[in-house]
């Protein structure tokens, strides 16, 4: 009874992962620059696999597994934002600009305002 | 039907899923256009593996695969950062004389 039920709950996580991730996919697809598209890969992706980590852990239900699940999760939270912000940083560093429809630009006004001052 | 049909299916829906998200993530590698664009995509790639690894754990009944999808978590991780390194040095080597274009 308890393992039909555990067996459900992670074929429903497993599906939502998957979602999560397709989601994530076709942001990275369908935005207009890479400043947007790091919004969709970094934290839907992120998500997406970490609930299909958490429903390896619920079939599971055991104690090592489900430690070694957990842990992956929070590594994955960890390591995620580092490498987005990496990434971010190498690209203003190599001018790639936002889209025209930015409406908050503060790496190129602080560049014109220097020039100006 | 039984439980275990269920999680059948939804593994086989999940299959479904994560290889249409592949396939997008290959187009946009392709496309680029900027060199980001492609770290990125590879990034999200390599972590949409650690899923596709553990969705295989609970497929076959090997929870060793969580060691297995930790591991490729490290080495995506460390592949991110080097390219990023990489794509930031190159950037500031030319001296910013050649902006990358956006879309």
């Amino acid at each position: 009874m308890i393992a039909d039920i555990l067996a459900v709950l992670s074929g429903l996580l497993v599906v939502i992962g998957a979602l999560f991730a397709l989601v994530g996919a076709i942001g990275v697809l369908r935005l207009p620059d890479l400043y947007t598209r790091m919004h969709a890969a970094s934290k839907a992706g992120t998500i997406g696999s970490g609930i299909i980590l958490l429903a390896l852990a619920v079939e599971a239900m055991q104690v090592g597994v489900i430690t070694r699940a957990l842990a992956g999760i929070v590594f994955l939270l960890l390591t995620a934002p580092v490498s987005a912000h990496l990434l971010a940083r190498a690209a203003v560093t190599a001018g790639l600009r936002p889209w025209p429809g930015t409406t908050l630009d503060e790496v190129t006004r602080r560049q014109a305002s220097r020039i100006t001052d | 039907m039984s439980a275990l049909g269920f999680l059948d299916v939804c593994i086989d829906i999940a299959l479904v899923l994560l290889s249409v998200a592949y396939a997008l993530l290959v187009i946009r590698l392709v496309l680029g256009p900027s060199l980001a664009d492609r770290i990125l995509s590879l990034d999200l790639i390599t972590t949409l593996g650690i899923g596709l690894i553990a969705m295989i754990g609970v497929k076959t009944g090997y929870y060793l695969y969580v060691d297995i999808a930790i591991a490729v978590g490290l080495v995506g991780f460390l592949a991110t950062v080097a390219l990023a390194r990489f794509y930031a040095v190159r950037a500031e080597g030319d001296g910013g004389k050649t902006p990358e274009e956006g879309p």
